[in-house]
This record gives C-alpha cells, structure tokens and sequence, in this order.
C-alpha cells in the first residue's frame, strides 16, 4: 500500500513540477532559449505573495491576485530590457545574462529576507493540510489535488491558446521563424515579451505553491530549474502535454526514491532523467535539435 | 623580397601572419614570468605562495571553461561535476595509501576519464540544455559523494597526509604543482588551438549545422574539449584541496564555481586566449577587496557578469587587443598587406 501511496504522491508533486516546467517549455519553444533565472524568478514570486500575506494578513490564494499582475509586468519588463538585447548579442548570450540575473535575484532576496526557510502554508490554513482518506495508509492531499488540477487548467489553457487563437498563431509563427512573421505584421518583440510575462506568471504560481505545499528560501530556485528542466526533457521538448507527463514521471520517481531511503529522492529523480537522456528518446532529442519543433 | 616561413603569401598582395611582433615578444615575457613565478617560494612567506596558488587556481578554471563556451561554444554550468571529483578522488586515493601530490595528478586524469565517459550523454545537448544538462550531471554526483560515509558524508572531509611536510615547504609544493598544471593545461589548449582544431572549434561555436556541412567532425572536436576542460578542473578541484587541506561537498559541488567561471571568461574576453587570465587576475583582486561583503559581492558580480555580456561582450582584453592588434599568444590568423609591392593591385 505504500507503493501505491508513494504513487498518487508522485503524481499530485508532477502537478507543481509541471507547473514549474510549462513557463520554461514556453520560452525555450517560442524564442530558443533557456532561462537559468526560471527557478529562481519562481521563489522572487513566492516572496512576493509571503510579503503581501504577511502585510495585509491575507491568505496566500488571495495576495496571489495581487502579486500575479505584479509579476507578469516585470515578466514583460524583463524581456524588452534584458532578454531582447541578449538575443540580439548572439545565440549564448542569453544563457549568460539570466544566469547572472539568477545570482542577482538569489543574493538579492538574501540580502533582505535573510537565508531563513519559509512557508505559506500556516497562512494557507485547512487547505494545506487538509487530506481525503482513502484507506489505511492512502491519503489524497486537497492541495496536491488542487495544484494538479491547476497544472492541467494552466497547460491545457496553454494548449488551447496557442492552437486556437490569433494570438497562439502569432505565437507560433514567430516561434518558426520571426523574420516571415514580422513581414506579415506579426512583431517578434512584442510576442516574446508576452511570451516571457506568462512564463514569469506560471513561474509565480509555482512558486507560490511550492511555498504553500512546503518551504521556500532564497537558495530554493536553482533546484526548481534542475526539476523544471528535468520534467521538459523527460516529457520530450517542444510538447506541452508531454511536459505534465514528464513532471508526474519526475515525481513519481522522487517519492519511489524516497520510500528506500529519503536520500535517495533527489537522486532518483536524476536517475531517470539521465536515462532518458541516455534513451533512444534522447537519441531524438539530439537529432530532432534543427528540426524547430514550437512549443504546442 | 624576403620571405618568411611563417606567411603564406597569396596572390592579392596580402599575407597571412601567425604570429607578429607583439605575439613574440608576448610568448617570451610568459616563459620569463612562469620563470619568475616558479622561484616564488624561495622569495616570499608561506601566505602569499598559497594566495598565488589559489590565483593560478583560478586561471585553470577560467581559461578551462572559456575553452568549453568560447572555442566550442558549449556553456556549461556543471563543470564543479570535475571540479568536486577531482577533490573527493584524491581523498579517494590517499585513503588507499597514494602518496597525496601524486593522488592529484591520479584524480585530475580520472577527472579526464569522467569526461569522456559523460560525453555521449552530455554531448547531445546543446546550448541552454547542455547548460542545465551538466548542473543536473553535478548534482547528481554531488549526492552520490554524500551517500558515501568512508568521503565524510555531508559534513566535509580533511586531506591527511600532507602533514609530513612543514607549512612552508608544503605550500610550496602545491604552489609548484599549480605552476605545473597551468603550464601544461594552456599549453595544451594553445595546441588545440594552433593546430586545424583551433579554426574547427571557432566555427562550432558560430555555426554548428555549417560546421558540419563543411565536414567539421564536430562530435570528435568537442569530445576532445570536454575531456581537456574536464581534466584542467578535476585538476583544479584536486589542487584546491591540496591548498586548502578541507573540502565539503555542498561547496566544492557548487554552481557558484560556474558563476566565478562566467564572471571571469566575460569580464577577462571571451573566446580570447589571453582574455580569461586577465579575467582571473581581475577576478583574484576584487574577491581579495569584497569577498567580505557577503550577498552584495556576489549581486556585484552577476551585476557585472551582465554588463559585459551585454555590453562589452569581447571584455577587457577584447578592448585592448581589439584596437592594438595585439596577440600575446599566436593562435590566430591576421592578413598583411605586403609592404613594398606595388605591382600588385588590388582586385576582386
């Protein structure tokens, strides 16, 4: 029983790495890049809402409507001032810049919020401990429900919008080939701009959530690009459904992990990454590399 | 008219040069100050041969990751994965009776084995998922380190064994040892530089699908810079142990030596040879004046690390050298007009 337990936990916790994950996909499917500050950008979220929840003695789910518009303006920001200049400098300047905005923001919420671990979920109250009791040693979390449930709305949200509307086409065309697009009238710039606020908003909630569900500090963001990355691979890039896969593969591997020895979590994680990566699948990863397969 | 073996003279009045007069006078003042450097010991106290140590340390690990990111064009934010096994290998070693100075020349070549046996997996990746791709490979073995009790676990773990030697003597042989790594490993990598390799390299970084078209064996070019890069940092992990005597796997596994890695290649010049030794010295002064300032060192550093990307991306040496035509080290090509031939006319 405890299998199975450790399995319905993997796949509610694939529900925040997924989350984690789809703004990341997004980004690298429109514009090729990856951003290293991903992680990092998440916790400055969830920052963001303990700030307003502490403050205004709210609940979180609330000063996340605060905090949300917050962080997609400052996604938006981040894109016209640094990412565009650094997809203008070359193909590895991206990776350059958000890795040193990554330290920036860490040392930065060091600096004022101190190392200490904090969580959002004694803010949260019956939510975030709250269970459905199955049977003896099954219990099914209302937040991991909830947050799986998010995941799905979020990347299927996703899915809809770049296949159905003109503002996912416009998404698409720039993401194959942003020249065609601009002489059509479809402006890289400002794609990428919305592209990276709606990335910056999924990292928030994640953030957010991973705070509710857990504990967050200014040195939580570098693993949560390693899991977000992790999900994307193992889920096959460029496909927003298999990133909710990859990320219940992610985590279902964690809680198997943890069941031997809670050591063994993380590692296993990596584990199942690295053979996927040493896959024939990652075999396809490496070939398909030119192929310009877009995000939906 | 003379002429020189080293130009190759073509047709249009223009001469291809390797090296030049700045490139020579260069080459000898870096054998003068390796020899300079060499009898260090002998002139000063115990503490400056182990800053010295540590500065040449740094000018491993700086000219190693520029040639990953700016000849291969591979930017890895996982190369601590050779930096903490070429530190917890010597451990390895010295617990089963190697001598510890030759237990770290042993773990820098096992660094080297690591790297080609990562490669297959690692090599598939490119940009931004080789990036993250060589951090996951990092953590991974940073906590299979942990799950080791007999390498201390978490907690950290001293090197035993040096202690037969007085301080003085010690620091010495480490520093000589460094000395001995640096010249070898830039030597090795201006090789690879000078030779057809060099030129392969710099069109991987710029264009890989055309590389290729043009018959770049690419996989084989990269392969033997991984291994290099993976060997020069298992060296410089083993010789961080050896200068500092204690090692914790949360540090020496940490992605903060990427962050000084990329700090010091942009600031020093990417791609350059010269850039990441300047970039290292630079890097050595300011963490002597800030490494006291905690958070707002290292917000400094990301800070700057940003600017120069984004601004000055051929940094400092860049500058210099862009303007002079300055090379110290002859790894590239450089077109003359042939002096005194005015027969020869310009055309198309």
């Amino acid at each position: 029983m405890s299998v199975v337990n450790a399995i319905v936990q993997g796949i509610l916790l694939g529900g925040l790495y997924a989350l984690f994950a789809c703004g990341l996909s997004l980004m690298f499917g429109v514009m090729r890049i990856i951003n290293l500050a991903h992680g990092d950008i998440a916790v400055l979220g969830a920052f963001g809402v303990w700030v307003v929840t502490t403050q205004l003695g709210i609940s979180p789910l609330v000063a996340l409507l605060i905090a949300l518009p917050v962080m997609l303006a400052l996604g938006y920001g981040l894109q016209v001032t640094l990412l565009a200049r650094s997809l203008k400098a070359g193909e590895l300047t991206p990776l350059l810049t958000t890795f040193g905005l990554a330290i920036v923001i860490q040392n930065a919420l060091l600096q004022i919020f101190s190392p200490d671990v904090r969580s959002l979920g004694a803010a949260t109250g019956r939510l975030s401990i709250g269970s459905w009791r199955i049977a003896d040693r099954l219990a099914v979390p209302y937040l991991g429900i909830l947050v799986l449930v998010l995941a799905v709305a979020v990347l299927g949200g996703l899915q809809l919008m770049l296949a159905r509307t003109r503002f996912g086409r416009e998404m698409r065309a720039t993401a194959q080939d942003p020249d065609t697009a601009g002489l059509v009238g479809v402006p890289a710039p400002a794609v990428y701009a919305q592209a990276t606020a709606i990335a910056v908003g999924t990292a928030t909630l994640a953030g957010v959530f991973l705070g509710i569900h857990a504990s967050f500090a200014p040195s939580s963001g570098p693993t949560q690009l390693i899991f977000a990355f992790e999900a994307v691979v193992i889920g096959g890039l460029g496909s927003l459904w298999g990133t909710l896969v990859g990320g219940i593969v992610l985590g279902i591997a964690q809680t198997l992990g943890a069941l031997i020895d809670p050591q063994y979590s993380i590692l296993a994680g990596h584990i199942v990454f690295l053979v996927v990566l040493a896959s024939p699948r990652g075999q396809l990863l490496w070939r398909r590399r030119a192929a310009g397969s877009v995000a939906a | 008219m003379t002429t020189v073996d080293t130009r190759s003279v073509t047709a249009t009045g223009w001469t291809v040069r390797r090296s030049s007069r700045a490139s020579r006078i260069g080459s000898l003042a870096l054998v003068a100050i390796v020899v300079v450097l060499s009898s260090l010991p002998q002139v000063f106290g115990a503490n400056v041969v182990q800053q010295m140590t540590t500065l040449l340390i740094l000018v491993i690990l700086a000219s190693m990751w520029n040639a990953l990111a700016g000849y291969a064009g591979l930017v890895s934010v996982g190369q601590q994965t050779f930096i903490g096994f070429g530190a917890y290998g010597t451990i390895f070693l010295t617990q089963r009776g190697v001598a510890p100075y030759l237990a770290v020349v042993l773990a820098a070549a096992a660094s080297a084995a690591l790297a080609a046996a990562l490669s297959p997996l690692v090599l598939r990746l490119r940009g931004g998922q080789f990036a993250v791709g060589t951090w996951v490979v990092a953590e991974a073995i940073a906590l299979l380190v942990v799950l080791d009790h007999g390498l201390g676990g978490g907690t950290g773990i001293s090197l035993r064994g040096l202690n037969i030697y007085s301080p003085q003597v010690r620091r010495a042989y480490t520093f000589w040892l460094a000395l001995a790594f640096a010249v070898v490993l830039l030597g090795l990598l201006f090789l690879l530089l000078r030779r057809r390799t060099g030129a392969a390299l710099q069109a991987i970084r710029d264009d890989e699908e055309a590389a290729a078209s043009l018959g770049v064996r690419t996989m084989s070019v990269k392969f033997v810079v991984f291994v290099l890069s993976g060997f020069g940092c298992g060296a410089a992990g083993a010789l961080i142990l050896a200068n500092t005597l204690f090692i914790q796997t949360q540090s020496i596994f940490g992605v903060q030596w990427s962050a000084y890695m990329i700090f010091m290649v942009l600031v020093g010049g990417i791609g350059t040879f010269e850039g990441p030794i300047i970039g290292a010295v630079l890097f050595f002064a300011i963490q002597q004046q800030f490494a006291d300032s905690g958070a707002w060192y290292l917000i400094g550093l990301g800070g700057v690390a940003i600017a120069f990307a984004l601004f000055l991306p051929r940094g400092v040496w860049g500058l210099l050298g862009d303007r002079r035509q300055i090379r110290v080290l002859p790894v590239g090509y450089h077109l003359h007009r042939r002096p005194s031939n005015p027969a020869v006319t310009e055309e198309a």
